[in-house]
């Protein structure tokens, strides 16, 4: 399959199988009735809305994530890993996360090592987006959104 | 004719232009570059470049100001331009002709200074749900500052206006009409000329947003009767930063300055300050005299060329783009008017348009995804947005061609 992509390893590279799977099948997508943190993020670029719902438990663990809204398959990937990823975390290491991505994808000259405690691991799939700056702000989308939500921000966070 | 000689005759007809054009000449990821964007920004010839250039070589300095004589050769440049866009739009008097930054400031200033002194609580402004945000935004702000009210003529699913429900909207409240001339999402040409003489007929003036329409059409404002005709030199192969309000010269005379600064007055004391004449009026500070110089290039390279045969060959060429666009399997058209220019926004299976875009770019085709500014078409058609290929003198089929190619390949991508 995808035959005509086989050379065109940069395509490959932004639309892996993994972005391309959890773009099909987002993980804990649907609203969340029982949330304790929700936020908004915004694209204005191209319109794009995805909100994050967390319920935090009084250890301040992530007991749930999901999300909802329409993006682009980077976007919405992006969302479906992170959820997957942040369920059973402490908020703060949560917020670790948040800035080891945002950090690592924003800067396409240096690749940011990971800190100690945090392992990226599927989140690398993500870093094909390093090469196309008008798409860094899809594959954080998600990431700005939970950030906020853990801050209590109740304004939409924009990408801008 | 056959198909493919009628293809060969038209590619033969529009090569000649195609060589003006230096940025078509290279390639993007090892593909010859398809620009299919010119919708958002055409791109330049050969001759405005040079225009330009040559103003920053060797006459750069200040309009209206100097006795030197690079000062003259500026303001002799800067104010020739005036009369070429005058003669281009066949506008009664040169002192019609407002330089502005673009559509969305000549907007804007009629807004500000035709609109708000006259606006007040109940009052109504007409607009459509076909506009772009800078058709939009500048009525909500004037209704928000007066208390007048902006009304919405709909859209039906082909993306065509709702002329019936125009005609009910259209009312003695009504203040003011402001319409696209061409959605810039959907193509859509809209029958201002009809729509303007249903307004007069109220009293009523008309602003018609030409971003889309001077780039695809013969524009003559005094046929089309309207009070205000605005738009933008980089859609019309010219640079960006420079724009066009037409109005007429009796509201622009009545109408208080837009912005205060130099250049727009005759005297100026504590006591009280004199407006200049019109047009310098309406242009405070120093203006954007290389991008309005550059302009006035591309007003004589739009009447060098056959712009009959440009229209005959940008229709041919989007029955056949929205006809081979269409003969995938996957694909929606969005935007299906009757009476439409050189845009076709489409969908492609459930690949979201920002995904599209970054695949057809990386095979060499630049085309517009997102909601185009214009997210009250994107909200009726209840999608986030659209894939948009544009048309400009430069295409040709060989162009359609590689972009029907990278659409497939997308979706093999995403299969």
């Amino acid at each position: 399959m995808n035959t005509a992509f086989d050379t065109d390893d940069n395509m490959r590279d932004l639309y892996r199988e993994l972005i391309l799977d959890h773009a099909r099948n987002p993980r804990h997508f649907g609203k969340m009735d029982d949330a304790t943190h929700c936020a908004d993020g915004i694209n204005p670029l191209c319109g794009d809305k995805l909100r994050v719902y967390l319920r935090v438990n009084e250890d301040q663990l992530i007991a749930a994530a999901g999300f909802e809204g329409s993006g682009c398959a980077i976007s919405v990937a992006s969302a479906s890993l992170l959820t997957d990823l942040i369920i059973g975390l402490p908020s703060s290491q949560a917020r670790n996360y948040y800035s080891a991505v945002t950090q690592r994808l924003s800067n396409p000259d240096t690749i940011v090592a990971e800190p100690d405690s945090i392992d990226l691991g599927k989140l690398k799939a993500l870093d094909g987006v390093r090469e196309y700056p008008s798409r860094v702000k899809c594959a954080t989308l998600a990431w700005h959104a939970m950030n906020s939500a853990l801050n209590n921000q109740s304004t939409p966070v924009s990408t801008e | 004719m056959t198909n493919a000689q009628k293809k060969r005759s038209h590619e033969a007809a529009i090569e000649v232009y195609r060589q003006d054009f230096p940025a078509l000449q290279q390639t993007i990821s090892d593909h010859p570059l398809v620009y299919l964007d010119s919708a958002s920004s055409a791109q330049q010839p050969v001759s405005v470049i040079e225009a330009v250039a040559e103003y920053q070589r060797n006459d750069h300095s200040n309009v209206h100001r100097g006795v030197h004589t690079l000062s003259h050769r500026a303001t002799e440049a800067y104010e020739g331009a005036r009369d070429k866009i005058q003669g281009f739009i066949n506008a009664a008097s040169r002192n019609e002709i407002i330089h502005t930054s673009g559509t969305t400031e000549s907007i804007n200033l009629v807004a500000q200074s035709h609109c708000r002194p006259l606006l007040s609580a109940g009052d109504k402004i007409l607009t459509t749900e076909l506009e772009h945000h800078s058709n939009i935004v500048p009525w909500q702000l004037v209704c928000e500052q007066t208390g007048a009210e902006l009304l919405v003529v709909p859209i039906d699913d082909r993306g065509q206006l709702d002329l019936d429900e125009f005609d009910n909207l259209l009312t003695d409240d009504v203040r003011f009409v402001a319409i696209g001339h061409v959605s810039n999402a959907l193509g859509t040409i809209n029958p201002v000329k009809e729509i303007v003489e249903k307004a007069h007929a109220f009293d009523i003036p008309v602003l018609v947003d030409g971003a889309q329409g001077v780039p695809h059409m013969q524009i003559d404002v005094q046929d089309l009767g309207c009070d205000f005709y605005a738009f933008s030199g980089h859609k019309m192969y010219g640079p960006t930063g420079t724009g066009i309000l037409y109005g007429r010269e009796k509201l622009l005379e009545a109408m208080p300055p837009y912005k205060g600064g130099g250049d727009m007055i005759i005297e100026v004391s504590f006591n009280g300050t004199v407006f200049n004449e019109l047009p310098y009026k309406f242009e405070a500070g120093t203006p954007n005299i290389s991008g309005v110089i550059g302009l006035g290039a591309a007003v004589d390279y739009l009447q060098s060329v056959d712009l009959q045969q440009i229209a005959r060959h940008e229709s041919w060429l989007l029955d056949y783009m929205t006809q081979e666009i269409g003969k995938i399997d996957g694909i929606r058209l969005i935007g299906t008017a009757e009476n439409k220019a050189g845009v076709q926004s489409f969908l492609l299976d459930d690949i979201h348009a920002h995904d599209l875009g970054t695949i057809l770019d990386h095979q060499g085709v630049a085309i517009r995804t997102g909601h185009h500014c214009a997210m009250p078409v994107m909200s009726f058609f209840k999608i986030p947005g659209t894939a948009r290929a544009s048309l400009a003198l430069y295409n040709n089929t060989a162009d359609i061609d590689q972009l029907i190619v990278a659409l497939k390949k997308a979706q093999q991508l995403f299969a």
